[in-house]
């Protein structure tokens, strides 16, 4: 689905959200309310300048008080790789961006990923994955690193790579692969209006991280559970 | 000799950049308090690196612990950058996510991440990113408890990738000469970009760009120290007293703060550039001067010190 057509589907009455330089945001009548919408459009790397556009708009949207949901729509490259970007301090401004989101959770905003087509490292970290729940629409690809370029640091052939992606998601990019680690909740159906499912999403929101229990279940990450749980247990006795 | 340094354990001389993980947690906490989770004789190891022919850790590169520091309870993590160049893959991230939920639970004066990583582990790539975004928001509901967290980073891996991110939601940094502080890395850079967006191979260009006294200088850190884990000790000691609360006007302040750092630095090539402008007199020195001398020069800059993080 392209933008155009989640937003739409998202809000049939309409809304006012806008895509300038790649960068959503906007809002739009939700559940009774004005839910915010913030993201990134057409693939495009985020870079010191766009997360702090887009955590401004978030944090306008805690200011407000009124505890809408925040969605953050994502079809992004990874994060912008340059020298500029770093002598600026990238790694405060994302790491901004993604604290205004769980600011923004802790504060009682439902917050909502909704990943619907590509995102890739910093970028990735800093929108989606700070959201309270993470939603894909079938055809995202979200990554760490494409396959050529692991390849190229793990020394192993492209081919043998490829093969073992098949049988080991721990590492391979894809949709599929987020899901199984847990990173990604659930994956929605295009063909049924997009509303409604994110209100379920909502109302369905538990507390805590679910991520690593997913994980589990799904077999993507084998023991981060047993092994986050079995810390706490350690440190719980004496 | 570093070597000597490194094998010692007193930690005014013990080279922080040289010393092992362990040494370092060892060093920097009260004598004795020290006692680790999951420590190397339960061989939590990574059960993916095996498939790429790769060797394990007994801990996966990270030391998690209790201690006391100056009397009070504290927890630790320290990466090993050693180790798959400190990298977090599955097991290595779900210590340092299952002892800051600990956190939460024990209530500690502070917690303390010790980083020397290169970001995410490429062989087990999707639980590594994952690991760091429930670490993000575990330092996030741990300081929204009133606890501190905060980050030392002067490790050989430095503090790249997902572990830049994962800094920039601590309460406070110190950062040594040796800290870098970046997302992408000089030679990420250099290979996306070309070599005349970045030179990985000009070192001084990557220590003016990353390192810790641009950081320091910038805001980026709150605290320089000298290559000793004492320093990093009292540091630490002197962040946890004075951390800023994890709120909305936080957030605002640190809004304002980058907002007007790119509007007043937006167009500089170099660091040297944005240097002088903070009003640093010989801009071309800085690389070269010692602790006692760039604390000075760091006390003149208003910009370096705030609650805004």
């Amino acid at each position: 689905m392209t933008l155009a057509e989640i937003l739409g589907s998202l809000f049939p009455d309409g809304h006012s959200v806008t895509v300038e330089d790649g960068l959503v945001r906007g809002t739009g009548p939700f559940a009774g309310g004005q839910a915010t919408v913030v993201g990134i459009d057409g693939d495009t790397p985020l870079g010191v300048d766009g997360a702090l556009t887009l955590s401004r708009a978030v944090l306008d949207a805690v200011r407000a008080g009124d505890k809408a949901p925040i969605l953050v729509a994502v079809d992004s490259d990874s994060q912008r790789m340059s020298r500029r970007d770093e002598l600026l301090g990238l790694n405060e401004c994302l790491a901004h961006l993604a604290k205004a989101l769980l600011l923004a959770d802790l504060s009682g905003h439902p917050t909502v990923g909704l990943i619907y087509g590509h995102s890739a490292a910093g970028a990735f970290i800093a929108t989606a994955l700070a959201t309270r729940v993470l939603a894909a629409l079938p055809g995202a690809n979200p990554s760490v690193m494409d396959l050529p370029s692991v390849a190229r640091v793990t020394k192993l052939p492209l081919d043998r790579l490829e093969e073992m992606a098949k049988s080991t998601p721990v590492f391979a990019p894809g949709l599929d692969n987020m899901v199984a680690t847990g990173a990604v909740h659930v994956v929605l159906d295009p063909d049924r209006p997009l509303d409604g499912q994110i209100r379920d999403l909502v109302a369905g929101i538990q507390p805590g991280d679910l991520r690593d229990r997913l994980g589990a279940e799904r077999g993507g990450r084998p023991v981060a559970r047993d092994v986050a749980r079995a810390v706490v247990d350690q440190a719980r006795l004496d | 000799m570093a070597v000597d340094r490194a094998a010692s354990t007193d930690p005014d001389a013990l080279s922080w950049y040289e010393a092992t993980a362990r040494q370092r947690v060892v060093a920097l906490a009260d004598p004795g308090s020290v006692r680790e989770f999951l420590p190397p004789t339960e061989r939590r190891m990574s059960p993916h690196l095996p498939l790429f022919d790769l060797p394990r850790a007994f801990d996966d590169g990270i030391v998690v612990a209790r201690a006391t520091l100056d009397g009070d309870p504290v927890l630790i993590a320290a990466q090993e950058g050693r180790f798959m160049g400190g990298a977090f893959g599955e097991v290595h991230g779900a210590k340092l996510v299952g002892l800051l939920r600990a956190a939460l639970d024990l209530k500690p004066r502070a917690v303390l991440i010790l980083f020397d990583t290169g970001g995410v582990r490429l062989q087990e790539a999707n639980a590594g990113e994952t690991a760091i975004a429930e670490t993000m928001r575990a330092i996030i509901e741990v300081r929204a408890a009133g606890i501190p967290v905060i980050g030392l980073i002067g490790g050989r891996a430095g503090c790249y990738g997902g572990g830049g991110l994962i800094a920039g939601t601590c309460s406070r940094l110190a950062v040594s000469e040796g800290g870098r502080i970046s997302v992408s890395g000089p030679e990420v850079i250099e290979t996306n970009k070309g070599a005349e967006e970045f030179d990985s191979r000009d070192r001084a260009l990557v220590w003016r760009t990353m390192g810790g006294k641009h950081r320091r200088l910038t805001g980026g850190a709150d605290a320089f120290c000298a290559d000793t884990v004492a320093a990093f000790r009292r540091a630490a000691l002197d962040l946890i007293g004075r951390a800023p609360a994890f709120d909305l006007a936080t957030l605002e302040a640190e809004q304002a703060r980058l907002q007007d750092r790119i509007a007043r630095f937006g167009d500089c090539r170099d660091a040297t550039e944005i240097w002088s402008r903070l009003g640093v007199n010989d801009p071309e020195a800085v690389p070269a001067m010692d602790t006692d001398a760039f604390d000075q020069i760091v006390t003149r800059i208003r910009e370096a010190d705030h609650d805004a993080r």
